[in-house]
């Protein structure tokens, strides 16, 4: 049994995370260490090799699991996880405004991350079972629920860059069949609302009406039903005047400035985009090759700020230039695809849903964390999964890989 | 096969989702690390501190090594406007550290913004040390200021300021002219300073440092990699003596005038005494402004004006020695040449007085007693030697030219910044000022005795008589001996000028000169048992009483100092100038004063 199960171990995905958390450590330690000569573990580098061996257990106690634990146990996982994340809400300790880490010791554990894993288990055994069918209404009302439950905890923690991940697991439900239409709404509804940033309502209006017209002209051979085409087109109107109150009502002040700053409308607003434009300093000023291993200034001199953890692609792109930075996308990239081509080969539907809603965690925090350091993003705190500093973070994405790599190994592919 | 598998055709729209934005953040990558390079500076700007490693200045000696200049430390508070976080507690702190108005800390600050908000400015100049301690200690929470080291001069003399001249901050012209120099640097902008500039500045290091979001320094930028060291000034030999110069300022105490000592032998300047002067050290440090103005304001006694190189005199009766040379070279005169003198040289209906003298005199003589009459006759002479120039104009040239060969009428682009070159007219001033060939000798009949149009200045009266010194040619007279070695020679100065003289013509004035000290007007300058030579000038001028003026050399036959003499206002040049002059050579010569009568007379006598 052990021989097969090693034969189909994903050994590319294992070096990809391998490599993505090598080179983590080295830019921590970059960033952290004062000299070379000694070796602190006080220090956050030090600390950071501690979590990287207990992932290497982590992952060898995940991997040995019978693989069937998973699915079985998705629930109960998912319900203790909930609660955690409920009961740090009022034992938690608050870093930043945020209520969401346990102190254990002089270790912090942050159950959101820990959620993320769950909340991708109990969705995968949900929506792989023979009788969900996202088209119907109840299943994928059940579905959102699944996934809803723990960002409502994780937003009353007020930390809303943990929570807004969770939304990338729509992506897994359009896989396995949600309605397109859903999908395309939601892009227009984020399209609107960029535009209306930028312009006033009215022309928006305008400009929806124009496009929907001329769509409406080109097909006009094709049959149509009125009623629907105007159901959306007022729906798209009163999504238009209710977003002004949304983002002036519901929205925090710091979250109106950072989408601000993010398209330029405002600059150096109480030096709100201080961070945006010390990383976009930091990365851009390593040029081609980068300026070297401890040769950073900005990173290594505190210039830009979360240096280890959510701004740790910062010391990358300053020190080891655009060849280090793109070389660790494609690293993402690679693990991202990689583990959706596995997930696509699978027999089990759990196990294929499972890989896409980690897959799609991985591509939020990637999306999210790369494109605030380069700017093209607002500034969420989130961190890039392997590369940043931190224990629960690294122990929760090594669980979500090597729990899919024995998913993987012992079940059933297409060939 | 699950009916689930109907939905595999959409991983490709997730496949290209994925992969778009793979391509959107590699292509922002590129832009921001490859193609703009705005990051970059930005960087720089935010973690390194570009130190500019100032080299001490060189020093300067005197001809015999005694130190005139060196160098003290002091320091600068520098601020970088953009770095600065203005808030109320920044303010009180440094308000109080420096002991300013608040509105005065805007003022500076605003100013230095303006100059330019990412490049450090002088925020507040030569602070003490105290306060330097103090300020280094809480550099931490005083974002955007540092310290920056200078080296400021030091002055061991108080004489010779017009010489050593004075070193000040950089002005936007001096700047755009030299990229070299960066706001707030220190130039030479008078004297020594500023002609050996070059030499003496050395070359400015540059030490680049980090330092963190917080200011603080972090040590050097890839271990210094891109550091460049400071190299020193290079010391200079003033060819000025020390004492000399001192004697000859405390000898001018109270006294309007000049004095200008040149070693024959080389042209180095001895002294260059200028009166009313000021001490060097009032123009060095925090009240530099304050005392600059202060002399500036003074138009009475005028103490910024170097009259050694600058005031214009007409020379009087010493400028005869120069048409006693030139007379013989055109061979209208020779040593035998006698024209009687009846108290003056009548001419037209005119008359130009002389005094009561044995006549007639011959060239010898009329040195020694100083006739106007036969130097009138002599120009005649020269402007009517019609056997060899057709025309007064044409001799009036041949003349002017050895006139100028003499260093009279232009500078000597020596190492003396701001010489005046004096006048000796052209003849077209002439035929502008009296027409063309309405001219002729009697018009200009005053040229004769140095009076007229004819202007020198104190060091080319002197260098006159190095050249008759040297009997014939001279080395452009200069201030410093030499650069960066005490032994090397300022290479510079090596080249003999020859006058347009012949060695021959100076042996009778040589002995009219020598016997005027003896038995002549030039007596008061005598000193006991050193055989000297001299002439005496006693300027008429439009601003009052005339000028005493005397020139001299000694010893005669090995001359060791050449020298002249002004003194502005003070009467016949045998009254001032000449015992001035001759305590000046026994000082030099015998290095006492055995006469301290006289010299504690000259001392004590305010002409002014």
């Amino acid at each position: 049994m052990i021989k097969t199960t090693h034969k189909n171990i994903d050994w590319l995905l294992i070096l990809l995370s391998v490599a993505l958390i090598a080179i983590g450590w080295i830019n921590i330690y970059s960033t952290t260490a004062n000299d070379f000569t000694s070796f602190n573990f006080q220090a956050n580098y030090g600390k950071q090799l501690i979590w990287i061996g207990s992932a290497i257990i982590l992952a060898l106690f995940t991997m040995v699991i019978n693989y069937r634990f998973y699915p079985s146990f998705a629930t109960p996982i998912y319900i203790i996880f909930t609660l955690l994340l409920l009961t740090v809400l009022f034992i938690g300790n608050t870093t930043k405004g945020a209520t969401s880490w346990f102190g254990i010791g002089n270790i912090g554990i942050q159950p959101a991350e820990f959620a993320k894993y769950a909340t991708c288990l109990l969705l995968a055994r949900y929506v792989s079972d023979k009788d969900c069918d996202l088209t119907k209404s109840k299943h994928l009302f059940i579905a959102l629920i699944i996934i809803i439950i723990p960002m409502i905890f994780i937003l009353l923690q007020n930390d809303t860059g943990s929570a807004l991940p969770f939304l990338f697991l729509i992506f897994a439900l359009f896989r396995e069949g949600l309605k397109s239409w859903i999908l395309i709404s939601g892009f227009t509804a984020i399209i609107l609302f960029v535009l209306l940033v930028f312009l006033n309502q009215w022309i928006v209006v305008g400009i929806v009406s124009v496009i929907l017209f001329t769509i409406l002209w080109l097909f006009r051979k094709i049959k149509r039903n009125y009623p629907g085409v105007l159901l959306i087109y007022a729906l798209i109107i009163v999504y238009i005047f209710s977003i002004e109150t949304v983002y002036n009502k519901v929205l925090k002040d710091y979250q109106r400035a950072r989408i601000e700053t993010l398209f330029g409308k405002i600059e150096d607003a109480k030096g709100i985009d201080y961070n945006v434009i010390q990383s976009k300093i930091a990365i851009g000023s390593g040029g081609f090759f980068g300026k070297g291993f401890r040769n950073g200034t900005q990173t290594t001199l505190n210039f830009v700020p979360e240096q280890s953890t959510d701004f740790i692609f910062c010391t990358i792109g300053e020190e080891w230039g655009f060849v280090g930075s793109s070389f660790v996308l494609l690293l993402y990239a690679l693990l991202i695809c990689r583990i959706i081509l596995r997930a696509e080969q699978q027999r089990e539907a759990f196990v294929r849903v499972y890989g896409y809603c980690i897959a799609f965690i991985f591509f939020a925090h990637f999306t999210i964390n790369i494109g605030m350091t380069i700017g093209l993003m607002p500034v969420i705190g989130i961190p890039l999964p392997f590369l940043s500093y931190g224990g629960s973070s690294l122990l929760a994405y090594t669980l979500m890989l090597f729990t899919f790599l024995n998913l993987d190994a012992k079940t059933n592919h297409w060939t | 096969m699950n009916f689930k598998h109907t939905y595999s055709n959409r991983k490709w729209v997730i496949f290209s989702f994925i992969i778009s934005i793979f391509f959107i953040y590699i292509i922002r990558l590129l832009f921001l690390q490859v193609f703009d390079d705005q990051w970059d500076l930005k960087a720089k700007g935010n973690a390194l501190r570009y130190l500019t490693d100032y080299p001490p200045r060189g020093l300067i000696y005197d001809r015999n090594g005694e130190l005139l200049v060196s160098n003290t430390i002091s320091y600068d508070l520098m601020v970088i406007p953009r770095k600065v976080k203005l808030t109320d507690s920044l303010m009180n702190e440094l308000c109080t550290i420096l002991s300013i108005t608040p509105d005065d800390f805007m003022h500076r600050f605003n100013k230095a913004k303006a100059y330019s908000p990412y490049v450090a400015s002088i925020f507040d100049r030569q602070i003490s040390d105290e306060t330097h301690g103090y300020i280094e200690e809480r550099l931490h929470r005083l974002q955007g200021f540092y310290v920056q080291p200078r080296t400021l001069r030091k002055y061991l003399t108080s004489a010779a300021a017009h010489s050593l001249g004075y070193i000040g901050e950089v002005n936007y012209p001096e700047m755009e002219k030299n990229p070299y120099y960066k706001m707030g640097d220190y130039i030479g902008k008078t004297g020594i300073e500023k002609s050996y500039e070059e030499e003496l500045r050395g070359i400015k290091g540059c030490q680049i440092l980090m330092v963190d979001n917080l200011n603080r320094e972090k040590g050097s930028f890839q271990n210094g990699r891109f550091d460049t060291a400071a190299i020193s000034g290079k010391s200079l030999w003033s060819s000025l003596d020390k004492d000399l110069q001192e004697y000859g300022e405390t000898l001018m105490q109270g006294k309007r005038g000049s004095i200008v000592a040149i070693e024959p032998s080389s042209g180095e300047i001895l002294c260059l005494v200028t009166s009313p002067s000021y001490k060097p050290e009032l123009l060095v440090g925090r009240e530099r402004g304050r005392n600059y103005r202060k002399l500036e304001q003074d138009t009475f006694n005028k103490p910024l004006f170097n009259r050694a190189l600058m005031a214009q005199y007409p020379p009087g009766s010493t400028f005869k020695l120069v048409n006693a040379l030139i007379g013989q070279q055109e061979g209208v005169i020779d040593r035998n040449t006698r024209y009687s003198c009846h108290m003056g040289f009548a001419y037209g209906n005119r008359v130009l007085g002389c005094h009561a003298h044995a006549s007639p005199a011959d060239l010898v003589f009329s040195i020694q007693t100083s006739c106007n009459a036969y130097y009138c006759r002599t120009l005649k002479a020269i402007l009517e030697n019609r056997r060899v120039y057709k025309t007064t104009k044409e001799a009036y040239d041949a003349w002017h030219k050895k006139v100028l060969s003499l260093g009279f009428g232009q500078k000597f682009n020596s190492d003396l910044p701001y010489e005046l070159k004096g006048n000796i007219p052209k003849s077209e001033y002439y035929d502008r000022y009296y027409g063309l060939n309405r001219w002729k000798a009697t018009t200009i009949i005053s040229i004769a005795i140095g009076q007229g149009e004819i202007l020198a200045t104190p060091v080319q009266l002197a260098n006159l008589v190095a050249i008759i010194a040297n009997k014939g040619y001279y080395y452009t007279p200069h201030i410093v001996k030499a650069i960066g070695h005490k032994d090397s020679l300022n290479t510079r100065f090596l080249e003999k000028h020859y006058v347009d003289v012949e060695e021959k013509y100076f042996f009778p004035i040589i002995e009219g000169m020598e016997k005027a000290a003896t038995a002549g007007t030039v007596r008061s300058a005598a000193v006991p048992g050193i055989r000297i030579g001299g002439k005496t000038g006693t300027a008429q001028n439009p601003h009052g009483k005339d000028h005493s003026i005397l020139v001299c050399y000694a010893p005669i036959d090995q001359p060791k100092i050449a020298i002249s003499v002004i003194v502005e206002n003070a009467g016949f040049g045998a009254t001032w100038a000449g015992p001035i002059a001759s305590l000046m050579i026994e000082k030099y010569l015998n290095d006492s004063i055995e006469r301290k009568d006289l010299e504690s007379r000259i001392i004590n006598s305010i002409l002014y």
